[in-house]
């Protein structure tokens, strides 16, 4: 295969900033060096790089559009380019990024004090430290509201009991960000050190999406933790949330990045593999799914990008991040598994990176809020009405 | 320590050249630009040097369009201090001599210890730059280095050359010209930061003026390029491999004649 050179048929190249292109390049050299020739193999072994971690931390990719302790101050549409790179690479290299930048060390900058910002984000940044998000329970998915994880003040402490399932980076998070409910039956985000009495950690296996990364359960029984773990500046469902909108920003990007790798694959497979002694791209109906997968991308390029500029304008509403996440997961999905079948059997190996992004964006396409939630979300948005069975 | 590293904006490593409409240059549309990998060698050793001595200044250079100072931007990136952009009408159709001309009238202005070039851009391949101007500087030059220690009184450095099966250890007086081969370092990843910064740094902008320059014709000029013949297609032998090796070698000695 030729070398990767990104999918770009409206020249949104020269909507980007120099910095930004280079930001982007940056990240696109050190994935196709440093992490695509090992990737095959950590996705058989169903195991994640961790060794690649604090490498991801020295380039800066942590917190990169936070600002101070140590963080690059990124603008949201460099960040996004970055996310858009590590999910070309894998999801599980982006869902690793994500979490530990949106869900972990956004929350903490946001809503939390000073001596848990000095103790955590300087560690975080450089990959030191490993945070996760403990939001989804066993019975609580879609609807987060109804957690039963409880934090219950006693005495100097709160006393967490409770179940998280479905978290990435459980099990090696030396810090682990996790909603519960109070006495006072509020949502509150508390900070649970690795080794604190009463937290243990079990991975799930048998996946056959994100194998290349880790997904735990954690559960919390009688776990005491002092009460300056808790965080000050937030209460209700808005806390966790407003991390959601965070790593659901980076999704939009990193869906793009999946599909432009399938895309660029499927093209260039489908211009050297002879079938009736023609190449088949020269099919009309292979090129129908050409075309599709590149006239999705390019919409799916020009969504991301808006929405960046809108927030970096401090004017992106959580309901255009939910079109974003739904849309260019949507159409991701759809591509890879075009490419799959452009390629035929040879679609089904890990020789070539189809099936493997195909099979993780049935990840993407429900962690993160499900593209139906994410319908819902927008269409309650549009009409005034919920259909989300709770009203 | 002050160290001045020329380097050059190239095509990316895996581009398909083509011969433009004018067929003395290639067609540049959708060409990506890069900083030649050898340059980036001698990037990566002057900030180790830096690094190493705890103190220091690491000047990128180039002569080239505007396009050029991308590359530069990258080199300030990855670390270094500042840039000079060598850019005027003068230098439009400038050949190695002019070039390294101009690189010398700056390299004086600039006085610094040490220039480490790339061995050879990778679009050319011409090689001549190191030599050219240490020549003009009438300052020594070792090519090709795999390894330099500076001293530490800073007086000199100690550049080891690889040559057939071996290295040639050279001490040599400062200031000095070197030039990098592959294996001298691994040029570091510029980190976000390091991009971020380095909009911040300075980009100078040089004309043939400044530098006392006049504009001297190229006396190397590009008559045209040319695509090689393409090579002619392989040939399959079939049959029983007993037989087929012997095709094989009576062709390889009396239609080749390559044994
Ligand atoms: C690999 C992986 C990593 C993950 N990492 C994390 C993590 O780090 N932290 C974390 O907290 N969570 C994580 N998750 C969990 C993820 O966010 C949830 O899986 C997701 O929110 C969906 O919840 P659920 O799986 O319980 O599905 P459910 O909520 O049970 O949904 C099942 C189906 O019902 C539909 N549905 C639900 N409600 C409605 C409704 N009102 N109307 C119509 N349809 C509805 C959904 O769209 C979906 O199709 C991860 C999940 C995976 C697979
Ligand atoms: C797990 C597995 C088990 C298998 N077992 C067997 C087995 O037991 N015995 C056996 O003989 N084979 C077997 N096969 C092979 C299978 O039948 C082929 O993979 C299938 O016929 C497709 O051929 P291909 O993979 O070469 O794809 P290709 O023929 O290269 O097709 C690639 C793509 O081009 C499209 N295409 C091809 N021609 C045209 C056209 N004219 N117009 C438009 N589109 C076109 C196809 O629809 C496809 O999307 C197996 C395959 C797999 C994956």
């Amino acid at each position: 295969m030729e070398k990767f050179r990104g999918v770009d048929y409206y020249g949104i190249e020269e909507l980007l900033t120099e910095e930004e292109r280079m930001v982007r390049d940056a990240i696109r050299d050190w994935v196709e060096a440093e992490f695509l020739p090992i990737v095959a193999e950590h996705h058989r072994e169903g195991t994640f790089p961790t060794h690649l971690i604090p490498k991801l931390g020295e380039l800066g990719i942590f917190g990169a559009n936070l600002k101070g302790y140590g963080c690059a101050g990124l603008n949201n549409v460099a960040y996004g380019l970055i996310m858009q790179e590590l999910e070309r690479g894998d999801s599980g290299l982006r869902s690793c990024a994500s979490v530990q930048s949106g869900l972990v060390m956004y929350p903490i900058y946001t809503y939390g004090s000073e001596a848990q910002k000095e103790r955590w984000l300087p560690a975080l940044q450089r990959g030191e430290a490993i945070g996760c998000f403990g939001l989804t329970e066993p019975d609580h998915g879609s609807d987060p509201g109804g957690m039963t994880t409880r934090a219950l003040k006693k005495g100097d402490s709160y006393v967490l009991n409770g179940t998280k399932l479905w978290i990435t980076n459980g099990s090696i998070a030396d810090v682990a960000v996790v909603w519960a409910k109070g006495d006072d039956g509020e949502i509150g985000g508390y900070l649970v050190d690795k080794g604190t009495p009463g937290f243990s950690t079990l991975d799930i296996h048998g996946k056959f999406s994100m194998r290349a990364s880790i997904t735990s359960e954690l559960s919390f029984q009688d776990c005491r933790i002092p009460l300056e773990n808790k965080f000050p500046n937030v209460t209700g469902l808005r806390g966790p949330l407003g991390c959601l909108s965070q790593a659901r920003y980076g999704i939009a990007w990193g869906a793009v990045g999946c599909a432009m790798a399938c895309y660029d694959w499927a093209l260039q497979y489908a211009q050297t593999r002879v079938q009736f002694g023609k190449p088949i791209a020269q099919f009309q109906l292979v090129q129908r799914k050409l075309v599709w997968m590149l006239t999705e991308i390019t919409k799916a390029q020009l969504l991301a990008l808006q929405l960046g500029r809108l927030r970096d304008q401090g004017t992106a509403r959580a309901q255009q991040i939910s079109m974003a996440k739904m849309n260019n997961v949507w159409m991701a999905l759809e591509t890879a598994r075009m490419a799959r079948d452009i390629m035929g059997a040879a679609g089904i190996v890990d020789e070539h990176p189809v099936i493997r992004h195909m099979l993780n964006l049935e990840t993407v396409f429900t962690y993160e809020g499900t593209h139906d939630i994410h319908t819902l979300i927008i269409g309650r948005d549009i009409t005034g009405l919920s259909a989300f069975g709770d009203e | 320590m002050k160290i001045l590293v020329p380097i050059k904006q190239v095509p990316d490593t895996a581009t398909q050249v083509k011969i433009g409409a004018d067929p003395k240059g290639i067609d540049t549309t959708g060409i990506t630009w890069i900083v030649s990998p050898y340059d980036e060698y001698a990037v990566e050793e002057a900030l180790r040097i830096k690094e190493k001595r705890g103190q220091g200044e690491v000047v990128a250079v180039t002569l080239g369009s505007e396009r050029a100072k991308e590359a530069l931007r990258s080199c300030l990136a990855m670390g270094a201090d500042r840039a000079l952009h060598l850019s005027d009408p003068a230098w439009e159709n400038a050949d190695t001599l002019t070039v390294a001309r101009a690189l010398a009238a700056v390299i004086k202005q600039e006085a610094p210890q040490l220039v480490l070039f790339g061995r050879q851009a990778i679009d050319d391949d011409m090689g001549a730059m190191p030599a050219q101007v240490a020549e003009l500087l009438g300052w020594p030059c070792a090519s090709w280095i795999m390894e330099e220690t500076i001293s530490d009184d800073g007086k000199s450095v100690r550049a080891g050359r690889q040559v057939e099966g071996a290295l040639d250890i050279f001490n040599i007086p400062l200031p000095c010209v070197l030039s990098a081969q592959k294996g001298l370092n691994e040029p570091r990843y510029p980190t976000l930061k390091g991009i971020m910064g380095a909009k911040k740094k300075e980009i100078k902008d040089v004309k043939a003026a400044d530098l006392g320059l006049a504009a001297d014709g190229a006396q190397l000029l590009v008559v045209a390029l040319e695509a090689l013949p393409p090579r002619p297609p392989g040939r399959v032998i079939p049959g029983e491999p007993a037989e087929a090796v012997k095709e094989l070698v009576r062709s390889l000695r009396e239609d080749a004649k390559a044994i």
